[in-house]
């Protein structure tokens, strides 16, 4: 049952992606994406965590005997998010006050122990950090899509305190729109669930019209065979 | 099976062992950077509130810790004195206004040493997007308001948004919050205009014994 390079990439951005199709993860999801920057540092400190639990918990995966698999690895992701709490705060101070409590809570996202527990403990460390990588990717997508969506409906701006995570000169990067006074329930909590409906909307959307038109073909190809 | 659990227990520990020791090496590498960087962003606070031409003594040296519940709204706050040419040129107290929309709102309130507002900022809220948060300097200029009022300008009894009969303005949409900041910023004068020669002895002490 081993999965394929291809596959992997596959299942986390779209198919098994743990925002949209998992839905793991919700609460930094729904409180972190109230604006693109925001959702993007909170999805980039995911996707490393991911990526550095995934590796170390394929690499121990047959040192460590199952009835203390789960503790272990619960403490080799608090370490890792502490770790990285650190450095956020010693790199990104501006930013990691923003996300605050977040970051510590990185630890209680479900997705990365459900990846190191149905993944990583099963497969090799290039495979796990792969899977790893693109879950990271997949999930700081949605944040990304989430917030630059809530940014621009609620306050008319995007990439506002862009400066925080990418220095002074990003300060420019920030796009207004001039006399729009913005949807204030975009920005509080229901505008998250509103939100992150839609987007799940528009994923099972994707997915059926791609299903029906693969279905024409076969159809149409069939049509083609019995004429013939 | 006694001997399993041991080896389990072994494995457990050593795991604990490792992530305790990973946690250990970024603190101890992060450490001071990070001390440093609370340094500089508390002191970008208060040079936007007090300018840097008004102070020459290290702002952040001696900040007294003070316990006014009343004028300030917490249990503890602190105080940044400056100084020019060793006289007090400037107060920087922190303080709480219980009331607002949703909750309490904290403030930073700079003071000259005749009371005159050097300038005031909101530093934490939890006030409604869009309405309330007009209170922040990022989204209007009307913290910015403040600086030059004083107790004797307005009058005490005009230190209220102007729905009350006062001289400052409220928001539209929003009146609780600029009404709850308002009495935060005149509680602090208060305080001030009673406590200033005390608490800049009790500074000049703390500075001679801990130079």
């Amino acid at each position: 049952m081993s999965t394929s390079y291809r596959e992997i990439v596959n299942n986390g951005l779209w198919t098994n992606n743990q925002a949209l199709v998992a839905l793991l993860g919700l609460c930094p999801l729904l409180a972190t994406s109230n604006t693109a920057i925001n959702g993007l540092g909170l999805g980039l400190a995911t996707t490393l965590v991911l990526v550095l639990s995934n590796t170390t918990v394929s690499l121990i995966r047959n040192l460590v005997r199952p009835e203390v698999r789960l503790p272990v690895f619960v403490l080799i992701i608090a370490s890792f998010v502490t770790a990285v709490e650190l450095s956020m705060n010693a790199w990104f101070h501006d930013l990691y006050k923003i996300l605050g409590i977040f970051i510590p809570l990185i630890v209680t996202n479900c997705a990365i122990i459900g990846r190191a527990e149905a993944f990583a403990s099963k497969n090799t460390v290039p495979k796990a950090a792969l899977d790893g990588l693109m879950m990271g990717i997949g999930f700081a997508a949605v944040l990304f899509t989430l917030g630059a969506s809530r940014e621009l409906i609620g306050q008319g701006t995007l990439f506002s305190g862009a400066h925080l995570m990418f220095g002074e000169m990003a300060r420019s990067w920030t796009v207004e729109i001039e006399n729009y006074k913005g949807v204030l329930l975009a920005i509080l909590p229901p505008g998250a669930f509103i939100g992150l409906g839609s987007l799940i909307a528009v994923k099972n959307w994707i997915d059926k019209s791609r299903q029906k038109a693969r279905k024409q073909v076969a159809i149409s190809d069939e049509g083609k065979a019995v004429t013939a | 099976m006694s001997r399993n659990i041991l080896v389990s227990a072994l494995i457990l520990g050593v795991f604990g062992f490792i992530g305790a020791t990973l946690v250990a090496v970024t603190e101890f590498g992060t450490h001071e950077r990070i001390l440093e960087n609370e340094r500089q962003a508390l002191l970008r606070q208060l040079y936007e509130i007090v300018p840097k031409e008004q102070v020459d003594n290290d702002i952040l040296a001696h900040p007294l810790t003070v316990n006014a519940r009343d004028a300030l709204g917490q249990e503890s706050s602190t105080i940044y004195v400056g100084e020019k040419g060793k006289q007090l040129s400037a107060m920087v107290f922190e303080a709480t206004v219980p009331d607002g929309y949703s909750g309490p709102i904290r403030l930073l309130v700079g003071v000259d040493s005749n009371g005159v507002l050097l300038g005031t900022r909101v530093v934490a809220h939890k006030e409604t997007p869009g309405l309330g948060d007009k209170v922040e300097k990022e989204k209007s200029d009307w913290i910015l308001g403040f600086k030059g009022k004083s107790l004797t300008d307005p009058k005490l009894d005009r230190w209220k948004v102007k729905k009350d009969g006062g001289d400052f303005d409220q928001f539209t949409g929003a009146t609780v919050t600029p009404r709850a900041v308002v009495n935060g910023v005149k509680a602090v004068l208060l305080y001030f205009d009673q406590q200033k020669d005390a608490l800049y002895k009790e500074y000049l002490d703390k500075a001679k014994t801990k130079p």
